[in-house]
């Protein structure tokens, strides 16, 4: 279970060139506005296509500029969250988690639908619209519906940026749990420095369009590469407190 | 009633209505085009399609004379090979209505699918939608308001059409004659009942059109 990806993008006159692996794991793509985040999960999943590189997942090719491979988006098997959920406003909670087991059979598709409602704690709320449902909820909703075909790789979007604290806290166990119960590899953007730490197995540090650290939490966040942020030292900080 | 005044009113009713699902068919592809793709001319497209709205509907009338005549850059070969010309006939005027309707509903779903969030979209295709499943299940339903509101203005202005039907279906009693040329006709001719029989009754028929598709529209909302 590795997604590999070495991604070259000029847009607008930002240029994106990095170089990632992701095994099983949590990845957390850290980074300030605009460094390039979001771009290398749209990269990866094919809504934009890259101008140099390849991406593969154990060995499918999902891109090759080399050799002029590039599967559409649909055809990635990716889970993606989005920032703003990109919930389906016409559906039903039940129609859009059954929106993402496209391709499974009928039997499947219900027993999929039964067991991951049953998971995410969205019992009862099947017929609800994504008008009538909190914020949590509609996280569930999205998480549920990403991950129903079983996905090769998971991308989520700052997905609990919306979110207020005590939730955010809430989601982040949640998330925990979910990838145990899945094990699909997940890829995290995120400019929030606790979800970066409390959530990354290993975090990679983005600036300016370009990797500048990967590493565990502990070591990333212990050390002077840090960019834009007085990480270090508001570390130390919130570690002498007893935060962590 | 007399028969001729009902015979404009029905045929009114049938140019307008077949003119309406040519314009929701065509309409609803060309709005997504230019809403969703990019292509080169698509500027010099769009102004094409908008320009019915702006041009004098006689203008209209005579590109489609100069186009679907008998002599015409079309009409002339369709008259080779079938021996049918559409001038003058009932067809031409569910031409000339088409053409005038046509970018009501181009604009109005446009505005509608332009509106409609990419994310979603995006997320379709991340699920493994293609896009001829994601515009059928996402972008038509999430448009739906503005595709009605575009086909009530298609209707009503197909209804309404008199210009450009003038110059290529004629105004040719128990032919061709719809409502607002059969009423242009009492009123020249000074048969002033028939006139105020059948403006009442277009306005009536118009109005209850406009009602029923207010009250629909706002039940979908």
């Amino acid at each position: 279970m590795t997604l590999s990806a070495t991604l070259q993008k000029k847009v607008n006159g930002f240029s994106l060139d990095i170089d990632l692996r992701v095994d099983n794991e949590l990845a957390v793509i850290f980074g300030p506005s605009g460094s390039g985040k979001s771009m290398t999960l749209q990269l990866i999943s094919g809504l934009m296509q890259p101008d140099v590189g390849t991406i593969s997942f154990d060995g499918s090719i999902f891109f090759d500029s080399g050799r002029g491979i590039n599967l559409p988006a649909r055809q990635r098997n990716i889970g993606y969250v989005f920032q703003d959920l990109a919930l389906f406003p016409h559906l039903s909670v039940q129609d859009n988690i059954l929106f993402g087991a496209k391709g499974l059979d009928k039997a499947l598709k219900k027993k999929r639908l039964y067991d991951i409602v049953s998971i995410f704690h969205l019992d009862g709320l099947e017929d609800k619209f994504p008008a009538e449902i909190s914020g949590g909820q509609k996280q569930r909703v999205a998480l549920a519906r990403a991950l129903i075909r079983g996905p090769a790789v998971l991308l989520l979007d700052e997905p609990f940026s919306s979110l207020d604290t005590e939730l955010r806290f809430t989601m982040r166990n949640f998330l925990r749990d979910v990838r145990k119960e899945f094990q699909v590899p997940i890829i995290l953007v995120t400019h929030d420095i606790f979800e970066a730490y409390s959530l990354a197995d290993n975090v990679i540090v983005y600036s300016n369009g370009s990797v500048v650290q990967i590493g565990k939490p502990q070591e990333v966040f212990n050390t002077q590469t840090m960019p834009d942020c007085e990480t270090p030292l508001f570390f130390s900080y919130m570690f002498t407190r007893g935060f962590f | 009633m007399d028969s001729s005044v009902l015979f404009s009113l029905r045929l009114s009713l049938q140019v307008a209505t077949v003119a309406t699902v040519c314009v929701v068919i065509t309409g609803i592809g060309i709005a997504y085009m230019l809403a969703m793709k990019k292509f080169p001319g698509k500027d010099l497209l769009d102004i094409l399609f908008t320009l019915p709205l702006v041009l004098p509907p006689t203008v209209i009338g005579y590109y489609l004379i100069v186009l679907f005549g008998r002599n015409g850059l079309l009409g002339k070969s369709i008259y080779g090979w079938t021996g049918f010309s559409i001038m003058f006939t009932w067809y031409a005027a569910v031409l000339a209505s088409f053409v005038v309707a046509l970018p009501l509903m181009i604009k109005t779903a446009r505005a509608a699918m332009e509106s409609i969030d990419r994310n979603l979209i995006s997320a379709s295709y991340t699920l493994g939608h293609s896009e001829f499943d994601t515009f059928l299940k996402i972008i038509l339903p999430l448009s739906k308001k503005g595709i009605i509101a575009g086909t009530v203005l298609a209707f009503a202005r197909a209804m309404g059409e008199f210009g450009a039907t003038l110059m290529i279906a004629g105004n040719i009693p128990g032919k061709t004659d719809t409502m607002p040329l059969a009423i242009y006709t009492s009123a020249s001719s000074g048969d002033w009942s028939t006139a105020n029989v059948m403006v009442v009754f277009f306005t009536l028929i118009s109005g209850s059109f406009l009602y029923i598709a207010n009250r629909f529209s706002k039940r979908l909302v």
